[in-house]
């Protein structure tokens, strides 16, 4: 017989062994992509968390009472699956288009980015899953006591069970579930142990079933035999269950939170769908196969009266099986455990997105500082807690008697609620806000007074009375007659009532009101998502506020991740640094990249609060009132040719400037030279026109002047020298010195010699050591050249009192290295950056700065010619200069000498001009 | 329904391709069918349950569809090519906009 502690240490070993393979995995795919996690199986396998306790233990219970009832609960997502091509494939188009987190994002971001409706539909959620959690810790519980029961180990307290098992699930999904900010990312360790899950389960249900069917009974006919003589009169197929549960379980497979999230958040490739269309089905089939030989063999084997929920587990402990025994609640154990994991993701992604966050946005304003990123993590954290929290409260408020099924069916009619939104929204343009909320709000009030509010039991919420003779008497409101309806059981309803109701508000307020602009918008990109491929744009052209937005991006997306994005489309436009033009376009990008992150109402409205409007424009409304298909092709089409139109122009704008910024360039480039190199020349002369013609001079008067000349020549042969090392960088004639190297010891050197500069003044230099530690092969001498530049500059400007310097090293994936000098001054006014790198470039009058201007466009070169660049960072506390260069230099070939670091010195050059035309 | 005339290759892979994607719409609607049809043989009118026979049914339909859905996706996949961009609009292009997707306005 197996022990209570037997079977607790199987189930222990087993969560370890599910925890090293998600952590494995994780640590796998942090490393490298991992090509197998994004295959066709994996996602099928994910979309098992539809199996739950409830099918694994609850299907055989379902069997035992109603029959052939309960193929209901599959064939219902059978035809869903089977007609991917008509729905699923639309959704996950949608879905990806538009970077939806969840249900509630979805409904959220097709009616015009509403934060009601999204806050609606999490609510929703949230109270309808609740049953569902309930009903995966009852089960667990459930099996616990079996064991209890039947073994003679200690007996446990099986609400005790349920509270370790609810906390050991919180743990696990905080710890894999929450490690990536960007719900589009996939998680790929939870994803992992959910496929594992799916592996266990089902072979442990095909293990019973075979068991049953060929080593208990004499193999299928004997079953048959059996099945006939077990009929009873409750089996037979009654037309509006079946009808009724059919359409239910096909809503579900699409709007349960769980769901929706493996099938169209972690889905990595449309394509996989099409695998999913027969092979989803498949597991379906394996998983009922055998559900209704194990409930006729319990039926017989088992005394009667015994909670037929527990079939799969009892009748193989009946019969001596223990290792099928534990097998068996191994696999329920995986069926609970994945659908809590999945579903606490889901709802705490709705919670933050949908819920907190708005309301934070709301109370502060998006202007207000501090990192959204551990306030978006936290209430996540905190929510997949509360959630299993709530599953617990609900479990024992109902005090774990009811049917499994019967549990897992509320959940489902609450769900179902936000389909005619969801259905309408994607296939009828015509669908509005105001419909939608009207239909939500409809449905889940009849759903929560007929169903999920008597669900608790007489007299825990609503009272007998009621029940019996409708609140204050009125009979027609009876929960479970509404207007008289009393021919159908109570859930079936609770369905006909609440989609009905729901429907009609939906149609009816949908036809009253009209949508606004941005909802017809969202409308069009939902329902025709086949046809517009490029973005249709909300934005309008905005200048200047890049700085601000990219401020904005850090702190939702990380520092890192916001400064590479911006770079990205920064060269994709052709500029360099860090700051794009605030294109409509981009916008639009930016915005479905924060929505990934906090949900697209919140992305608009805080994008609304930098930009400051979202305007509709003409081929939008082009779009929005076309009904024909050759406006739309056609429209498309001049979309497609205006923006090609858009891009020449700008590419021709952008040499014009530059060419006319050259010319200028070059006259003041002459005049400046003629005005540097004629300063000392005009002192030299002089003195030594002094020299030569004063009489009797002292001989301190002549040293004096002599020295005067001397320091002046020196001045003179010093600027010559940085002009000629600027030209032959420029022209990349430049002879570079590769060898080995320690950027850690480099900076060491770099720090020493930039002391010399205003020696006077303490800085506080911040580094880590280990990070610096990186061996490099390039040109240690030019490199260091231009640390002493950054480091010596950072000396003189920066103009703190308690002066200090950050130095932060880091390796790209691509060998690349950036190292960040941030000092705490002031930083450089916006109008100047664009002209720190240009030559004879110099922010303050020249006694302070003492040089002639060529330090940082000599630098420039330099790091071109190493492969790399240096730019100003924007958007920090005080002026960072970031270095980028190849961690190995591989030489240039010198076949062509000159002409590569030619055009790469001329690119240097171009690509600063349109900063300067800001 | 034969194309009149033979028509050339590329021509004949998107006629082929488009029949493809009218029977993975009309698939589910076939499902459908078959999942109702036990309802139509009111076996309890006749005081029977009929578990078996519609068990049987049940079980094998679906295992037809599940074999349907093969065939289909793997002929899709094989037709369309890597390109789901195109096989979007090859589909859609078949059916005019203002059709029933569209709703009213």
């Amino acid at each position: 017989m197996l022990t209570f502690n037997a079977l607790l240490l199987a189930c222990l070993a087993y969560v370890a062994f599910l925890f090293a393979v998600a952590f494995a995995v994780e640590r796998a795919a942090d490393r490298r992509r991992m090509a197998w996690l994004s295959s066709p199986l994996i996602y099928t396998l994910s979309l098992s968390v539809y199996c739950t306790a409830w099918t694994f233990y609850g299907a055989v219970g379902y069997a035992a009472r109603s029959g052939l009832e309960f193929v209901t609960i599959y064939l219902g997502p059978t035809l869903v699956f089977v007609g991917w091509w008509v729905l699923l494939r639309k959704l996950v188009r949608i879905g990806k288009a538009q970077r939806i987190t969840s249900v509630a994002d979805m409904v959220s971001s097709r009616y015009g980015k509403s934060r009601l409706l999204g806050a609606l539909v999490a609510v929703l959620a949230v109270l309808a899953t609740t049953p569902y959690i309930a009903l995966q810790l009852q089960s667990i519980s459930l099996s616990f006591d079996v064991f209890t029961g039947t073994g003679g180990g200690p007996r446990a307290d099986g609400v005790e069970t349920a509270v370790w098992v609810a906390a050991g699930l919180a743990l696990f999904t905080i710890l894999f579930g929450t490690r990536k900010l960007d719900a589009n990312e996939r998680h790929a360790g939870v994803v992992t142990a959910i496929a594992v899950e799916a592996v266990v389960k089902l072979v442990a249900l095909l293990a019973v079933g075979v068991f049953v069917v060929w080593f208990v009974a004499d193999g299928p006919s004997d079953i048959a035999a059996r099945i006939d003589a077990a009929a009873r009169p409750e089996w037979v197929i009654r037309t509006d269950r079946w009808l009724g549960l059919t359409m239910l379980s096909a809503m579900a497979i699409i709007a349960l939170p769980r769901m929706f999230q493996v099938l169209v958040v972690e889905n990595a490739d449309e394509r996989h769908l099409a695998t999913a269309s027969w092979a989803f089905p498949l597991y379906l089939f394996l998983m009922s196969v055998f559900v209704l030989p194990i409930a006729v063999v319990g039926l017989e084997v088992l005394p009667a009266g015994l909670n037929p929920d527990l079939f799969v587990l009892k009748l193989p402990l009946a019969l001596g099986q223990d290792g099928l025994a534990m097998l068996a609640f191994l696999g329920g154990f995986s069926a609970a455990t994945s659908m809590v994991i999945v579903a606490a993701i889901a709802l705490s992604t709705m919670v933050s997105n949908q819920i907190v966050v708005p309301l934070w946005l709301a109370r502060h304003g998006g202007t207000a500082p501090g990192d959204l990123r551990g306030l978006v993590l936290i209430t996540r954290r905190i929510a997949i807690a509360a959630v299993l929290g709530l599953g617990y409260v609900y479990y024992r408020v109902t005090g774990g008697g009811a049917e499994l099924a019967a549990m897992g069916l509320i959940a489902f009619v609450g769900m179902a609620q936000v389909m005619p939104a969801m259905l309408g929204g994607i296939f009828w343009r015509g669908a509005t806000r105001r419909g939608a909320a009207a239909g939500v709000v409809t449905g889940f009030a009849v759903w929560l007074y007929a169903l999920f509010l008597p669900s608790f039991g007489p007299d825990v919420l609503l009272s007998t009375r009621v029940m019996a003779e409708g609140p204050f008497g009125i009979g027609w409101l009876r929960p479970q007659g509404l207007f008289w309806v009393d021919s159908l059981d109570p859930l079936l309803h609770a369905l006909f009532w609440s989609l009905a109701l729901n429907a009609l508000a939906f149609v009816a307020g949908s036809l009253v009101g009209a949508p606004g602009a941005l909802e017809r918008v969202q409308g069009v990109q939902f329902v025709n998502v086949y046809d517009l491929q490029p973005a249709t744009r909300g934005w309008g052209q905005g200048a200047g506020e890049a700085d601000d937005l990219l401020g904005m991006a850090q702190r939702i997306l990380g520092t890192s991740e916001a400064q590479s994005f911006f770079r990205d489309t920064a060269a994709a436009q052709g500029k360099a640094g860090y700051l794009p033009d605030a294109t409509p376009d981009f916008l639009e990008r930016l915005e479905r990249r924060l929505a990934g992150t906090v949900g697209s109402a919140t992305a608009h409205a805080m994008i609304a609060q930098v930009v400051g409007r979202s305007f509709v424009s003409v081929e939008d409304l082009m779009a929005v009132a076309s009904e024909t298909a050759q406006i739309m092709e056609y429209s498309s089409q001049l979309e497609a040719k205006s923006e090609e139109l858009a891009r020449t122009a700008r590419q021709l704008r952008t040499a014009n400037d530059m060419l006319t910024k050259l010319s200028v360039q070059k006259d003041a480039f002459l005049s400046q030279i003629s005005h540097e190199l004629r300063t000392p020349m005009t002192s030299i002369r002089a003195f030594s026109e002094i020299l030569k013609e004063a009489e009797g001079l002292d001989a301190d008067t002549q040293r004096k002047y002599a020295g005067i000349i001397q320091d002046e020549a020196i001045r003179l042969t010093r600027l010559l020298d940085d002009l000629l090392d600027l030209s032959v960088l420029e022209n990349g004639q430049v002879q570079l010195h590769i060898d080995d190297g320690n950027l850690g010891r480099l900076i060491d050197r770099a720090l020493v010699s930039s002391n010399s500069i205003a020696p006077h003044r303490v800085f506080v230099i911040d580094r880590d050591h280990a990070a610096e530690n990186i061996d490099i092969v390039t040109d240690t001498g030019r490199l260091a050249q231009v640390i002493i530049n950054v480091l010596s500059n950072a000396r003189k400007y920066c103009d703190a009192a308690n002066p200090r310097i950050d130095i932060r090293v880091r390796l790209r994936d691509d060998d690349m290295i950036e190292v960040d000098f941030a000092d705490n001054g002031s930083g450089i006014p916006r109008k100047s950056r664009a002209l720190i790198f240009e030559k004879f470039a110099r922010l303050t009058d020249q006694a302070q700065a003492g040089g002639a201007g060529l330090g940082l466009a000599i630098c420039r070169e330099i790091m071109v010619n190493l492969g790399g660049s240096i730019d100003y960072v924007p958007g920090q506390a005080g002026a960072v200069f970031r270095l980028t260069f190849p961690r190995v230099l591989t030489p240039r070939s010198d076949s062509r000498p000159g002409a590569d670091a030619a055009q790469a010195g001329a690119e240097g050059n171009l690509s600063s001009t349109p900063d300067a035309a800001e | 329904m034969t194309p009149p005339a033979p028509l050339p290759d590329p021509e004949r892979g998107l006629y082929r391709r488009r029949r493809l994607v009218d029977m993975a719409r009309l698939l589910p609607m076939f499902g459908v069918l078959l999942v109702l049809l036990p309802l139509l043989w009111q076996p309890a009118e006749r005081g029977e349950t009929a578990t078996i026979s519609l068990g049987s049914f049940l079980f094998t339909a679906w295992l037809g569809l599940i074999a349907a859905a093969f065939l289909l996706s793997h002929a899709l996949g094989k037709s369309g090519g890597d390109r789901t961009g195109d096989d979007a609009q090859m589909s859609d292009a078949d059916v005019p906009l203002s059709g029933p997707r569209e709703g009213p306005p």
